[in-house]
């Protein structure tokens, strides 16, 4: 296939892909963006109803808590560690990535395996706090916390709070669950055989959209 | 260097592809069972099929159900024993039950809009012809695009069976409001039906996704050599429109769905606020209903386009074709649709003007809606124009592609009344509504389809269906269609609700017993039209007139360029190349000449 990239060459004359691109990206390009308005709908969702109510609970006093300091005030520290664990995984993919254009197997294989720690450790954090919440009497339909000005919340501040986290936990475990898959497929050697790394890439699209969402939940969940 | 090789080795994939299957058909035939040709096929031309044949078995079932509550509606005082014996309880004494009523109203709507009109019409054609009008071996994905097949049928699995539990079907309609589908307890059709309802459209919008990720690749990474976008077809164009319509507005519905089921089984009041059932008050509050609204009609509306935008690319090339003519403005046909697209987005809330929506903000959607005018006008003024003076073949495909023009100009202008908010407030609810948009989306929407099935039947089981029972069919469907619709305009506009049970309780409408019930005869003459289509759709499949032709519309476009039964891969040795657009109809002399034609010397000097 031709591939030497001149000024004159026709992307669009058919024959080969317009962006130079495998059909495999390009789909996953499109359904990260059909995955952007499913969050989309549940953010404004969130937004629509918050609006609405007349007050909503302070997040510092609600994100308070972190594991073995008991009662010790300490606005929003875990969820600030949550996302640095996120964040920190989302650039050990990008070296996972880059190890795979380098064709560098066992580069691939270390740092894919960060990242599915990163992932892990970030599931395990969101466990924890969702724990914690449960003890303290929040779950879908119960809100124990109070509105900012002192009145009785409804409990949509937790029933957003569950359903989002929680939807955006499940893409995070179906991107751990994909990254061991593709994992196990580096250690095999399945890539060094077909000559690419470009599944490391794809599912490297996926984690970074994982991030990107968890960066607009974060900011409406925990700082706004 | 890594995306060379990537680019590099898809290649050789699909070069491989081609040898395994590009022979010889007979060769096919003896490779793999029955299962994997018929059931779990990759074959793009089977799994066309496949939608096709459950699209027709759900539109039979949907349109009984709708003969079914005419009978109620244009007989409200007579009983059918024979009701009974089919629906039980649910027709107690050969009456149908108010609860009955709404089941059926509930699942004609939902059926007809996503079962057929959506997976049997744009999962049919986008499937068969993509590949075969872009030049390509198959889908880009023919694995995901099989899974989608399955997606769809689990959904018809889990439909179905909604049918037949206890409480009955989902019936509040088949927009699925909350609070009535969000609380089991506000009537038995909100109870284990209105779940299944969900389940089931959830594994829909998922088949919606692979199918549309699957196109959207095809067209955009699969065309043949010289296959410009400029050189597709007007029907490809219109698939991939509709595949990101799909693509971007399926998972808002999906996020609806997720918040009604919350509030359905998790105590949650994203829907709920301020609420009694049976005399009893709710503690859920802080919720609004409206959101729901909200978040279903940014699909809601742009399922229209992805119903009516295959029918437009499928007429579109029909038209060209049997007028022997170049369809007339291309650009113009593939901007407008464009323009569709984008405003398909930005006009959700009009259905929504009498929910209480900020009148300021409706003035804005008002705005919106009516310039979705333009383009449709463009279009329809491009079809005139196409057929005008055209050396006219009146094929059934060619009938029903008019009657298609016919259809959508009535039922269109009738939206312009509908998407002034001061109107609407008159007309909203009312059978104005149901009379406009069962001819704009759903006849419409149909006459595409059926245009669609007499026209690349002969690609599709190397048969014609038969021409008599074809005409007869048309001219049932048309004048019938007309009868049904028509007169509904009137009895909208003097008030008459939709989605009641009995309007003979009511002095206002009594004036129109016995239009309710000319309706209702009509609509049992159509549906009997429709069951003609429907045996010759399948008689024709194993005794209909053999195509003798490879190319027997005389058509430009590629499909043609296969053996009359393609094997899996399409075409025998190399995928032809493309020279020039697919609408060179009486030119130079000449009746067509196909895409596959270099151009001539003079040709290139006109600077083509």
């Amino acid at each position: 296939m031709d591939t030497a990239v001149t000024a004159k060459k026709k992307w669009w004359s058919g024959g080969h892909s317009p962006f130079n691109v495998s059909y495999g990206k390009l789909m996953m390009w499109y359904f990260l963006m059909s995955d952007a308005f499913t969050f989309g709908a549940l953010l404004i969702s969130y937004g629509t109803i918050r609006f609405m109510s007349t007050s909503w609970p302070d997040p510092n006093e609600v994100f308070h808590s972190f594991p073995g300091m008991g009662h010790t005030h300490l606005p929003l520290v875990f969820v600030s560690l949550m996302t640095f664990i996120l964040i920190m995984s989302s650039v050990t993919m990008v070296l996972a990535v880059h190890a795979g254009h380098m064709r560098d197997r066992k580069a691939v294989a270390k740092w894919l395996s960060w990242t599915i720690l990163g992932g892990i450790a970030f599931l395990s954090c969101q466990a924890w706090e969702w724990t914690h919440l449960h003890e303290a009497g929040a779950w879908w339909g119960r809100n124990p916390f109070l509105n900012v000005d002192g009145t009785i919340a409804s409990t949509n501040f937790t029933n957003f709070f569950f359903t989002i986290t929680g939807f955006h936990g499940l893409h995070v475990t179906s991107g751990v669950v994909l990254n061991i898959v593709i994992l196990a497929n580096v250690l095999k050697g399945t890539y060094e055989e077909r000559g690419h790394y470009e599944m490391v890439e794809k599912v490297g699209l996926y984690w970074h959209f994982v991030d990107l969402v968890w960066v607009f939940v974060f900011t409406c969940f925990y700082l706004l | 260097m890594s995306n060379e090789a990537t680019l590099h080795s898809q290649e050789v994939i699909h070069g491989a592809h081609a040898h395994d299957h590009g022979h010889d058909d007979h060769e096919h035939h003896h490779e793999g069972g029955f299962i994997s040709k018929y059931v779990f096929s990759l074959d793009h031309k089977t799994i066309a099929k496949q939608f096709l044949i459950t699209g027709i078995i759900w539109a039979i079932i949907g349109a009984f159900f709708s003969v079914l509550f005419r009978l109620q509606l244009g007989f409200p005082d007579a009983t059918f024993p024979w009701l009974e014996s089919i629906l039980g309880h649910w027709a107690k004494g050969g009456r149908i039950t108010p609860e009955a009523y709404y089941a059926l109203v509930t699942m004609h709507g939902t059926i007809l809009v996503f079962f057929v009109l959506t997976a049997g019409l744009s999962g049919t054609f986008s499937n068969l012809l993509i590949p075969l009008q872009v030049g390509a071996r198959d889908m880009a994905s023919p694995l995901m695009n099989c899974m989608s097949y399955w997606a769809f049928f689990l959904a018809s699995v889990v439909m179905m069976t909604s049918l037949f539990v206890q409480t009955g079907p989902a019936s509040g309609g088949w927009t699925a409001y909350p609070p009535l589908s969000a609380l089991g307890d506000a009537s038995i059709g909100s109870k284990i039906g209105m779940d299944l309802w969900l389940i089931s459209m959830a594994l829909f919008v998922v088949s919606q996704l692979l199918g549309g990720l699957n196109y959207i690749s095809t067209i955009l990474n699969m065309r043949t050599k010289g296959m410009t976008m400029t050189k597709m077809p007007l029907t490809i164009w219109s698939f991939f429109f509709t595949a990101i319509l799909g693509v971007l507005s399926f998972p808002v519905l999906l996020s609806g769905f997720i918040l009604l089921l919350f509030d359905r089984h998790a105590g949650t009041s994203f829907y709920l606020s301020d609420l009694f059932v049976a005399g009893k008050a709710l503690s859920n509050e802080g919720g609004s209903a409206i959101l729901y609204q909200h978040l279903f009609w940014f699909l809601g509306h742009p399922e229209v386009y992805i119903i009516i935008l295959p029918a437009m690319g499928m007429v579109s090339e029909i038209l060209a074709v049997n007028s022997r003519k170049p369809i007339f403005g291309y650009l113009a046909m593939v901007g407008s649709m464009f323009a569709i697209v984008i405003l398909a987005f930005l006009v959700w809330a009009h259905h929504m003007f009498v929910t209480g929506l900020n009148p300021f903000l409706g003035a804005f959607f008002v705005l919106l809606t009516l310039l979705i005018a333009v383009p449709s006008a463009i279009k329809v003024f491009n079809w005139i124009t196409t057929i005008w003076k055209g050396n006219l073949r009146f094929t059934p495909g060619m009938l029903f592609a008019i009657g298609f023009v016919s259809t959508f100009i009535s039922g269109g202008l009738t939206g312009i009344w509908l998407g002034n908010s001061s109107i609407d407030i008159h007309l909203h609810d009312t059978y104005f509504v149901i009379a406009h948009f069962h001819i704009v989306m759903g006849v419409s929407a149909f006459f595409g389809t059926f245009a669609g099935v007499y026209h690349w039947y002969p690609k599709l089981f190397g048969r014609y269906l038969n021409n008599t029972i074809a005409y007869i069919h048309f001219w049932i469907t048309l004048i019938g269609a007309y009868l049904i619709f028509w007169p509904m305009h009137y009895e909208g506009m003097a008030g008459m609700p939709r989605r009641y049970y009995d309007y003979s309780s009511w002095e206002s409408f009594k004036q129109f017993t016995d239009l309710n019930h000319f309706i209702s005869v009509v609509v049992i003459v159509v549906f009997a039209a429709q069951l003609m289509f429907v045996f010759n759709f399948f008689y024709s499949i194993f005794k209909g007139r053999k195509v003798t032709s490879t190319n027997p519309w005389s058509a430009t476009t590629l499909e043609w360029t296969t053996p009359i039964n393609p094997g899996h891969g399409n075409w025998i040795g190399e995928i032809p190349e493309v020279y020039r657009w697919p609408y060179d109809y009486s030119k130079n002399g000449k009746d067509f000449i196909p895409q596959t034609v270099p151009l001539s010397p003079d040709e290139e000097k006109e600077g083509h």
